[in-house]
């Protein structure tokens, strides 16, 4: 490295300089002492005493732990491959040419833009047993409806439908990949008589992989780290018989109300652990399927 | 020459950029690195000379509109302190992690429950050589409210504006269900005697819709619980803030000691069995519907001011919601019943809000100054009466309850000093257990286990953790003891 290349690298560093120190004092230092606390007794205020694996072997005789990651786990498995569903067939929808299509695109995006808190807000007076519109909207047709919220059957069911209710991010990511898809291959497609749903399993699906495998991996984080629409509508005590309790609630609830913090680090690391696990498992067995022009 | 001229032109500016560029860059990081390593400066004194005391309280509206008068009164009444209140929400968390920063307010308004587990983790300032100098003592209070300051043998805190709990009761319901509107249950077997001709249910006999009373439902009918629930007497999970200590009313105790959970006594089995019997006698769906039809707890669809349930377990608190609410309503408080009157007479559940010098404060003995005066006499009342709250103090005025706006004060009074009066267990584990308890509860009213199945599960998990919390006080007992015997407010 000459002096000048060594000098620029320096200014270069000098200008990143916020970024990086901003990245090891809140990001690097304390994902550092979650790890240490994870294998104390730590209660925020004492000092940490050191109880080795404790924390890690107590998760597995806690019946609490494993039913908020059950309660975790079975919802992500239906709310994203449903919320990955419906942001594709939307933008799909949303892609043809028709009258008002800005302004539909507009409509289905509007729910990403609400704030989680009035989401759950919404959707407690919507999934109300006795005076809600969805209760309502189904007697219309001869159903009688559940009490959503009420009965542990429904609780996670509910979820799902608010989580697809807010696709638009994804949605508009979708749109944005479809829109670049080359027109030529519809076209040579059409000459050789495809169907439109041939041309979307053939030519859509593959050219829009990548952002397909993008919602797929975000989806997974969300998912499991889903907090503030069980917290606000089923409390901190997860509904009826525990069918809420999502795994970031009990977690918080052992960090900040009832004070284990050393145990909700350990909680913390093994939803890295699993979280980790999850996007291996979708890169691996995608690996093959996606398609990147480039390469 | 050109070339050479612009080039020189050229190589001045450069310079002269890159001069700038430095002396610019060296500013910022002399900048990041002084905010990023610094506290921010925090005056300590006002403009005017007078020691800058920081007080957090959580109280918003006419109550903290109440304790500001308290303040200004203070603020007037010397000129040496000058108190700076600021409402905080979600102080018991927020002021944690204000402690553990190191920045923390020199008084804060925090829970009584919130006592212990501050204290315990060494977060509070103890004030016994505070209240010696002072010759404040246990005699000026309502015993109590004294008692929930305390933990492990110090005292923490002093209480601000404290609340019992009472039955409430509307007594046009009473006189429209054909019973004496000035005489409330005495008794559980009362209380649900009286409960079931209060209730008032729709149910279709011989192929007429007809609404009547619960009580004169036939025995096939209570059975077939075909019947829409109308109004209830009254429920226990309405609202249901205090449904882990209904045990109290049966004479059950949450915890033997710092030690022992004894979630499965057979007073709070019995507690427990009194709330599933009804979903067993009302119908469990039944209750649900109409629980889903009840309004928010802070508005003219309150289930007792909406007049759907016609007995409640509440607060001192709950005349200011009546007053704005439902004005007209005719209504009445007593000790909510226990199950054996004689044995268990005038039961009461009693918190307290209150005030403590959180450790690592700026102006600890300034702060105690503050923390005395609202516990004299004058102020206390003031801020009580504007509050809607009781005087935590062994005296009061004379005229105090004739100046008082809630008509029953005085019960509230009562219950706080009787021998009825219960709190919380002292627990570092409470909130767990609290929730747990809930939990429970609601399993036991969804009839989908025993009382004592639930009950088992609750204590198992909670005494594990409370081992656990245990075994950590025992490794630093010794030690913080002595910090705590040691520390002089001198």
């Amino acid at each position: 490295m000459t002096r000048g290349e060594r000098r620029t690298l320096l200014i270069g560093l000098a200008f990143i300089s916020p970024w990086i120190m901003g990245l090891l004092l809140m990001n690097l230092y304390p994902v550092l002492a979650t790890m240490y606390y994870s294998f104390t007794d730590y209660v925020v205020m004492a000092r940490p005493i050191w109880i080795g694996t404790l924390n890690y072997r107590e998760m597995g005789t806690d019946p609490v732990f494993w039913q908020s990651l059950y309660n975790t786990v079975s919802y992500a498995l239906i709310a994203i491959p449903l919320g990955l569903l419906f942001s594709f067939l939307i933008a799909v929808m949303l892609n043809q040419a028709m009258i008002g299509r800005s302004v539909f695109r507009t409509i289905f995006f509007l729910p990403a833009m609400v704030p989680f808190v009035a989401v759950a807000m919404i959707w407690l007076w919507v999934f109300h047993g006795q005076f809600g519109i969805l209760n309502y909207g189904l007697q219309l047709i001869g159903v009688d409806g559940p009490n959503w919220l009420v009965d542990e059957r429904y609780t996670k069911p509910s979820l799902v439908i608010m989580s697809i209710w807010s696709v638009g991010g994804a949605m508009v990511i979708c749109l944005a990949a479809l829109q670049d898809v080359p027109r030529q291959l519809y076209e040579s497609a059409e000459l050789d008589g495809a169907s439109f749903w041939r041309q979307v399993w053939h030519i859509t699906i593959p050219m829009i992989s990548p952002v397909l495998y993008f919602n797929l991996i975000m989806g997974i984080i969300i998912s499991l780290q889903l907090f503030i629409q069980p917290y606000i509508m089923f409390g901190p005590e997860g509904g009826p018989n525990r069918s809420a309790l999502f795994y970031a609630v009990y977690l918080y609830e052992n960090a900040f109300s009832y004070g284990n913090m050393g145990y909700a680090c350990a909680m913390a690391w093994v939803l890295f652990m699993i979280i980790v696990i999850m996007t291996w498992l979708a890169t691996r067995s995608t690996r093959k399927r996606i398609y990147y022009a480039g390469e | 020459m050109v070339m050479m001229l612009h080039r020189l032109v050229y190589l001045h500016y450069y310079t002269a950029l890159n001069r700038l560029f430095r002396a610019l860059l060296a500013a910022f990081l002399v900048v990041f690195i002084w905010t990023a390593g610094c506290a921010p400066h925090r005056p300590t004194h006002t403009e005017d000379g007078r020691i800058l005391v920081r007080y957090w309280e959580k109280w918003t509206g006419f109550e903290g509109a109440a304790m500001q008068a308290v303040v200004d009164d203070f603020n007037r009444s010397q000129d040496r302190i000058f108190v700076d209140m600021l409402t905080v929400s979600e102080i018991d968390q927020k002021l944690m992690l204000a402690i553990m920063g190191g920045h923390p307010p020199d008084v804060a308004g925090l829970w009584s429950h919130n006592v212990n587990v501050y204290a315990e983790r060494g977060a509070l300032t103890p004030l016994d050589s505070f209240l010696d100098r002072a010759g404040i003592t246990q005699d000026d209070y309502i015993p109590v409210f004294w008692d929930l300051c305390e933990h492990r043998g110090f005292m923490w805190a002093l209480p601000s504006t404290p609340a019992s709990l009472a039955l409430h009761w509307n007594k046009r319901l009473f006189r429209e269900a054909g019973l004496d509107p000035d005489r409330p249950p005495r008794s559980i077997a009362e209380l649900e005697a009286m409960n079931e001709r209060l209730t008032t249910v729709r149910i279709v006999r011989d192929g007429e819709r007809m609404e009547i009373p619960f009580s004169e439902l036939t025995e096939a009918e209570r059975e077939a619980q075909a019947f829409t629930v109308l109004r209830m007497g009254h429920l226990p999970d309405e609202p249901g803030w205090w449904i882990p200590m209904w045990g109290f009313w049966f004479g059950a105790d949450l915890a033997a000691d710092d030690r022992t959970i004894t979630a499965v006594s057979p007073e709070n089995l019995e507690a427990f069995e009194w709330i599933q019997m009804y979903p067993r006698t009302y119908g469990l769906h039944n209750l649900r519907r109409f629980g889903s039809a009840l309004g928010a707890f802070a508005s003219p669809q309150n289930a007792f001011l909406d007049e759907q349930v016609a007995m409640i377990l509440q607060g001192v608190w709950m005349f200011n919601f009546i007053d704005r609410y439902a004005p007209h309503m005719e209504w009445g408080v007593a000790a909510f019943p226990s199950v054996d009157l004689d044995r268990l007479p005038d039961v009461t559940i009693v918190e307290s809000d209150v005030l403590v010098i959180p450790n690592g404060a700026t102006h600890p003995k300034a702060a105690f100054e503050f923390i005395q005066y609202v516990n004299q006499r004058d102020p206390m009342e003031k801020l009580v009466i504007g509050q809607r709250k009781f005087s935590p103090l062994a005296e009061t005025s004379d005229d105090f309850i004739e100046r008082h706006p809630n008509p029953h004060i005085e019960t509230f009074m009562e219950l706080a000093q009787s021998s009825g009066a219960r709190y919380e267990p002292r627990l570092s584990v409470w909130n767990e257990y609290r929730d747990e308890m809930v939990v429970a509860a609601e399993r036991i009213f969804s009839m989908r286990v025993t009382p004592e199945e639930a009950l088992s599960s609750v204590e198992d998990r909670i005494q594990r953790r409370l081992d656990r919390v245990m075994h950590r006080w025992d490794l630093i007992r010794d030690e913080r003891l002595r910090e705590w015997s040691e520390y002089d407010a001198r």
